[in-house]
């Protein structure tokens, strides 16, 4: 009998292997020899409080900037391993662009505020060559509609919308090249709670369609217990504890994660 | 009309720029020949004009304009217009060249926002008058991030503005400055001409250097280079039509301005070309004429 191949399936290894990466601004630590794997269609949360070391650590994994030491290994669709530090930089944007996503915390840093928002969704498909209007459209029109955006506003500004709206159209334009991984720096941060929960549950949706894999920085616990299969807590840039989610958060071992899980308000 | 060479004025250097500045322009332009649509940047100088009024076009033109050459400047197509006027007179009295509104007659024609309509040939030159050479400059406003676009050919993002264009106006809008891509490598903004000329750029006979003196950077086309107008491939590249003719020359094919011809919403329209409209005329070609008078 005869499969198709999945783009999943072919490989038995992690889809992104990180080792020993530390960063410091200085004196300053950042994040500190840290190694870990991510497997496909794996949901990695990252918790901690303000400082210590998440977004840094996000930055690393996602190449946005080069850590002072480590390695990042990367499974290309080809199946090949590439080393992504050692990249050129024509061939790391390329990766960005097509492979991965980054969904920022606030969404005026991962979208163009001064063009529609059908533009940009489109701009990913259109910088990896799309050059047929009406096809960028369609698929535009279909992602927008997946992140359950009014679609009679595809040409509107995204200045002119909600903070949560913003937020969906920064997510479809993520997805729109059809990513195999994806990170994201605080998704939920700044929205009030419905709004909270109406997004958790869009992005809990397509991590689980599409398969992704995914990388989540959050400090809420709420969410990473929503999202992530797997948990990591850092603290002052290193990881202390980690495991998976439901584990880590109902039997916490290390003496921080004990104290991050009982600060959470009890309802 | 041509006049011919005279003495320069006594007390300038040959075409008011000093040679060492010259010879910085001259190696900038041999730089943006070898790399063709890739702004070189170099020392602009003070000029006796203000930015935007052709400093950059003016410093190239100097740079390169000697005693036998006869130079002819327009403005939006006309020959008469302040500017050309004055840069005319200019390069008249500091390197006492001959003068020409002639497009044939020239060997050096600096423009700003207009190519001749005449097919222009490889033992000539243009100069073009550059605001913004930096075509991405409205998408991206960093230097650092727009040159390592560059660098890398990543230029998807000049089509969102395109895309933007459709999507508000059911076609592309930007009708001049439109960009193109030189010789299938560098993106380059034409400097502000209508897009009915870019199709003249493309294996275009004259060299075509361009010259931006606010921004510092010199840019250029070699001769029979492939010039590209970016597009979609259900939206093609178009050029503007009127459904009119030049009320003087009569001539339907080349680019019309409209003039206002009073206040009650007259209005005829006219080559933009000075040179070319006259040359028709010349040649017994006729017009409809504008609205009568005395009505």
């Amino acid at each position: 009998m005869t499969t198709m191949p999945s783009v999943d399936a072919r490989d038995d290894g992690p889809l992104l292997t990180a080792t020993g990466i530390s960063h410091s601004y200085g004196d300053r630590i950042g994040c500190r020899d840290v190694t870990l794997d991510l497997w496909p269609g794996e949901v990695l949360g990252v918790v901690g409080e303000s400082g210590s070391g998440k977004t840094t650590l996000l930055n690393c994994l996602s190449a946005r900037f080069i850590p002072a030491a480590g390695a990042l290994t990367y499974r290309l669709r080809t199946g090949e391993a590439a080393d992504v530090y050692a990249m050129g930089e024509a061939a790391r944007r390329m990766l960005m662009r097509t492979d991965w996503g980054f969904v920022h915390q606030n969404p005026r840093d991962g979208l163009r505020m001064g063009v529609s928002a059908g533009a940009n969704v489109g701009e990913r498909l259109m910088a990896v060559g799309a050059r047929h209007y009406g096809a960028i459209r369609e698929q535009v029109t279909d992602w927008l509609g997946r992140v359950e955006m009014d679609l009679g506003r595809i040409d509107d500004l995204p200045t002119q919308f909600s903070g949560g709206m913003q937020q969906r159209v920064q997510i479809a334009r993520n997805l729109v090249s059809g990513p195999r991984l994806v990170f994201m720096d605080e998704p939920t941060g700044g929205l009030d709670v419905s709004v909270q929960a109406r997004l958790l549950d869009l992005l809990r949706g397509l991590t689980n369609d599409l398969g992704l894999s995914a990388v989540i920085v959050t400090h809420d616990l709420a969410v990473a217990r929503l999202l992530s299969h797997r948990l990591m807590v850092m603290r002052r840039g290193e990881v202390v504890e980690q495991g998976l989610t439901g584990q880590v958060l109902d039997d916490p071992q290390h003496a921080y994660t004990q104290l991050l899980v009982s600060s959470v308000l009890q309802t | 009309m041509t006049v011919p060479a005279t003495t320069q004025d006594s007390g300038y250097n040959f075409a008011y720029l000093d040679e060492q500045t010259k010879r910085m322009i001259r190696r900038a332009i041999l730089k943006a020949v070898a790399i063709p649509g890739h702004q070189v940047p170099f020392g602009s100088r003070e000029m006796p004009l203000p930015y935007g009024w052709g400093t950059g076009g003016i410093q190239v033109t100097a740079s390169i304009i000697g005693l036998a050459d006869v130079l002819k400047v327009i403005d939006q197509g006309a020959d008469d217009t302040t500017n050309a006027v004055s840069i005319r007179r200019f390069f008249a009295r500091t390197a006492g060249i001959a003068t020409t509104e002639k497009t044939e007659d020239a060997t050096v024609i600096q423009t700003r926002h207009r190519i001749p309509e005449m097919d222009l040939r490889d033992d000539q030159v243009i100069v073009y008058q550059v605001p913004i050479p930096e075509p991405l400059r409205w998408l991206e406003a960093r230097e650092t991030e727009t040159r390592k676009m560059h660098g890398l050919a990543d230029y998807g993002v000049m089509h969102v503005k395109l895309y933007e264009d459709i999507a508000k106006y059911g076609h592309i809008e930007t009708s001049y400055d439109y960009p193109v891509l030189i010789n299938g490598r560098y993106l380059m903004s034409p400097s502000p001409i209508p897009k009915f000329d870019n199709p003249k750029m493309h294996e275009m006979g004259a060299l075509q250097l361009f010259g931006a003196g606010r921004e510092k950077r010199i840019y250029a086309i070699p001769p029979y280079t492939r010039v590209e107008s970016l597009d979609f491939e259900d939206h093609p590249f178009q050029v503007q039509t009127w459904g009119a003719v030049c009320a003087i020359c009569g001539d339907g094919e080349s680019f019309l301005d409209e003039v206002i011809t009073d206040d009650t919403g007259g209005s005829m329209f006219v080559c933009s070309d000075t040179d070319h409209c006259g040359r028709r005329v010349a040649a017994g070609h006729k017009g409809p004429g504008g609205p009568e008078e005395g009505e």
